[in-house]
């Protein structure tokens, strides 16, 4: 298992569970970001930071800083 | 009897275009007192009696976010007469997922199910009579763009207002869950009313902050409440409880409501993103693009066309000219003569001059709005922005406001947190907007017109504009009141679209109205206050030569402020505080004060008598003060009405003011030094210089505990 702003760019991960302030958190859970769900990691901005994923076909960037508080599991590439 | 009727919806779904699509031309923009964030309002279109209103784009019925809480603020205590919820139909479950909230509002809710056209052009299809039997409301399809279902979504909107049938909540959340909503349900059943009981309770069920601190008083009910969701889920995130159900919920019916195609085609965004939002050329395309908006709308087409409204229509045989002969003919006397052809003409005259460059910007502006390419900044630079405090959110308000610093300093309320917001509002002003850019156009050309480094004149304003902003984004972070984590920054990057010719015309001519409009009342006045006060003395008496006259002797009272600057010349003090009224009035006054009706052989000798009275490098630090520092009126209220308290508009226009003078006085005496004078002001610049460094480099962030604290004891 790790955080989301360490997955691999171009891959599949799902989420498995969301921590953090109850603000943030409900954030990211509104906008779709429940465990369970398949995220696709699409690219990281060109200063490093922050990243883009698609997530129920919406296109959402998000900082590392934030994208901590999300743990998945990377789908292994078949 | 009168209607209400409010549209809901996701951001980008769009709500705007449906919203003038139901009012026409109708509408106008109120403001709520109290209330910083903007709801449109409007009446239907042939039915004058209905209200629409238009709430802030949102995803969810949260008490985190300040556009999330007037919308549910407006629906819970205003109890609008029905909602119209607009769901983007490409983007359905999240969309649905905010229909689900509102709908357990108890206000009536039609779904309407926005571009259609581009679902089928996807060809996927979206099953309506499903969607109306799961969410158990009115559905239609629409296109809001296309206009077309709009008159059925009325119909249907009106005949449920009419029909007023009994509010049956929806069940979406498993049993464990709704055991307890329907024993909080019978818990509040005395105190709240019968339609909205579902909503209050499954608020308590969400330990929901805002509501809960709305029934403080009512503290047995909020401890039995307590008790009854602690008998089953103890120590358990309700809320987050809360928005899996309604996910789920919509995942379980989903494939009977969206039937996606086969194709597995890539998006056009995606395509177009691998390029602008590529690793190595999204730097400099931004970079090129940045530059081409401000060198097309100044250097260019918008330059060419304000000379020609300078030179023909205002300069040698143009209006002046013709009023001048017209007037001598009627034998009017010379002081209606002044105040018409050097007041009025020669300070609105200076003013709409420059109204080419403003629609050029705008309109190019406007593009970059509405392609979608902001978002897609905001994403490239978020990282730069971050360092210096801010958040890539902030660069949106900056770029709206180069075009106008009202509506940029009102989009900074987008930002979530509280100092980022702050220091948005602070520093926004700073990128010159369309009313500063005459002072840019009138320095450069007077001052820099044979120079070699004209062309830099205009990217410089922005140059430095930006420059006040990360350089005051890294001092004030080093301050209690600006200091803290920064905030999340989770953004939605929409589809790129393609800018649509009507929308654009409307946008560019509302944003252009005002600055005409400006030019027809607050400039014209004082533009004529400024002839007065240049063309009598004290007792009253026509003067030949302004320098007697009682503009002149208040100047120079206020020129010594601005000595150290470089520009302690009274006509430059007196317009810089005409700037205060509006920025073209720095323009505008230079008009009156130098005669700029008057001479007119080709332009340039209206510079020339400018360039007399001042040198490059004062020239240019009257330019930079004059870009940042306080704005025009109209934006000291933008201000007010965000930070919410005098104080923080004092504290705010105080130092843009400060930051201004620093700026300046830095640049007038170090750019003296390097021409070889060295004066008592050269020691003044090094010490500022000194001071600038260590609020920069060397002064520490405040402790985090001493913040955390501090918040503990004001709690």
């Amino acid at each position: 298992m790790i955080t989301l702003d360490k997955a691999i760019i171009n891959t599949d991960v799902v989420v498995s569970s969301i921590t953090g302030e109850q603000a943030l958190k409900r954030r990211l859970m509104d906008l779709g970001i429940l465990p369970g769900v398949k995220i696709f990691v699409r690219k990281i901005a060109p200063l490093g930071d922050p990243i883009e994923i698609t997530v129920k076909n919406t296109d959402l960037t998000l900082r590392k800083h934030d994208a901590k508080n999300v743990s998945v599991e990377p789908i292994s590439q078949s | 009897m009168s209607i209400k009727i409010a549209l809901a919806g996701n951001p980008n779904s769009g709500k705007t275009t449906l919203f003038n699509n139901l009012t026409g031309t109708n509408q106008h923009v109120g403001n709520w007192p109290g209330v910083t964030v903007e709801k449109k309002e409007g009446r239907l279109k042939k039915h004058k009696n209905v209200e629409i209103v238009d709430l802030p784009g949102i995803y969810s019925l949260s008490p985190y976010s300040l556009e999330e809480v007037i919308a549910r603020d407006y629906i819970i205590k205003e109890k609008p007469d029905l909602i119209i919820d607009i769901v983007d139909g490409t983007n359905l479950e999240r969309n649905l997922y905010l229909s689900t909230q509102l709908i357990e509002t108890g206000i009536p809710v039609v779904l309407a199910v926005n571009m259609m056209d581009k679902v089928s052009k996807n060809q996927d299809s979206i099953n309506l009579e499903n969607l109306r039997k799961y969410f158990n409301t009115d559905v239609i399809g629409i296109s809001a763009l296309k206009s077309e279902g709009i008159d059925e979504l009325i119909q249907i909107a009106l005949k449920k207002i009419e029909l007023s049938k009994e509010f049956v909540p929806i069940v979406w959340f498993n049993e464990n869950i709704e055991k307890v909503l329907a024993q909080l349900v019978s818990r509040l059943k005395d105190n709240v009313d019968e339609k909205q009981l579902r909503w209050y309770a499954i608020k308590l069920f969400e330990h929901d902050k805002l509501f809960i601190d709305n029934i403080n008083q009512n503290n047995d009910l909020l401890e039995a409440a307590n008790k009854i969701i602690d008998s089953s889920f103890n120590n358990i995130d309700t809320e987050s409880l809360i928005t899996e159900g309604r996910y789920q919920y919509i995942d379980k019916i989903y494939d009977r409501i969206f039937i996606k195609n086969k194709l597995q085609r890539e998006k056009i965004s995606h395509s177009i993103d691998k390029v602008l939002t590529n690793k190595w050329l999204s730097l400099p395309i931004f970079a090129v693009v940045m530059f081409l908006v401000y060198y097309i709308s100044i250097s260019t087409i918008g330059g060419l066309m304000a000379d020609f409204v300078n030179d023909v229509i205002f300069g040698d045989g143009g209006i002046p000219d013709i009023l001048r002969n017209g007037l001598h003919a009627i034998n009017a006397s010379s002081w209606i003569e002044g105040v018409l052809v050097d007041g009025i003409v020669g300070g609105v005259g200076a003013v709409l001059g420059f109204l080419p460059m403003m629609l050029v910007l705008f309109i190019l502006l406007g593009i970059l709005e509405e392609s979608g390419y902001m978002a897609r900044i905001a994403f490239i630079l978020d990282r730069i922005f971050r360092r210096f405090g801010l958040s890539g959110k902030s660069f949106i308000p900056m770029l709206i406001s180069t075009g106008c610093a009202i509506p940029g300093i009102m989009a900074s309320r987008t930002i979530q947190d509280e100092q980022s917001r702050k220091m948005t509002v602070m520093t926004t002003s700073f990128m010159p907007c369309g009313a500063k850019l005459p002072i840019i156009a009138l320095i450069s050309g007077a001052l820099f017109s044979n120079s070699p480094i004209q062309w830099m004149i205009a990217p410089s304003a922005y140059f430095f504009g930006i420059s006040a902003i990360i350089i005051s984004g890294i001092v004030l972070k080093k301050f209690k009141a600006f200091a803290g984590e920064p905030a999340p920054f989770i953004m939605e990057l929409p589809d790129y679209s393609i800018p649509r010719f009507t929308s654009l015309c409307h946008h560019v001519w509302n944003k252009l109205k005002s600055f005409i409009i400006k030019a027809g009342t607050v400039i014209l006045a004082a533009s004529i206050v400024i002839w007065f006060l240049s063309s009598f003395n004290f007792r009253f008496h026509m003067v030949e030569d302004v320098d007697t006259s009682i503009l002149a002797s208040i100047g120079k009272v206020i020129e010594v402020v601005f000595s150290p600057l470089g520009w302690g010349n009274w006509k430059a003090a007196v317009a810089t505080f005409t700037g205060l009224v509006a920025k073209e009035n720095v323009v505008g006054t230079f008009g009156v004060l130098y005669g700029f009706a008057e001479v007119a052989e080709d332009g340039s000798e209206i510079w020339a008598v400018l360039s007399a009275d001042f040198s490059p490098l004062s020239a240019y630090s009257f330019l930079l003060f004059n870009l940042i520092c306080a704005p025009c009126f109209a934006a000291i209220g933008a201000i007010r009405r965000e930070m919410g308290t005098a104080k923080w508009t004092w504290i705010a226009i105080g130092y843009q003011t400060l930051l201004a003078y620093v700026f300046s006085l830095v640049l007038f005496q170090i750019g003296r030094l390097f021409l070889g004078f060295f004066t008592f002001g050269t020691i003044i610049g090094i010490i500022v210089i000194g001071i600038m460094i260590y609020l920069i480099f060397i002064k520490k962030r405040p402790e985090r505990y001493l913040v955390e604290n501090e918040r503990i004891i004001r709690n």
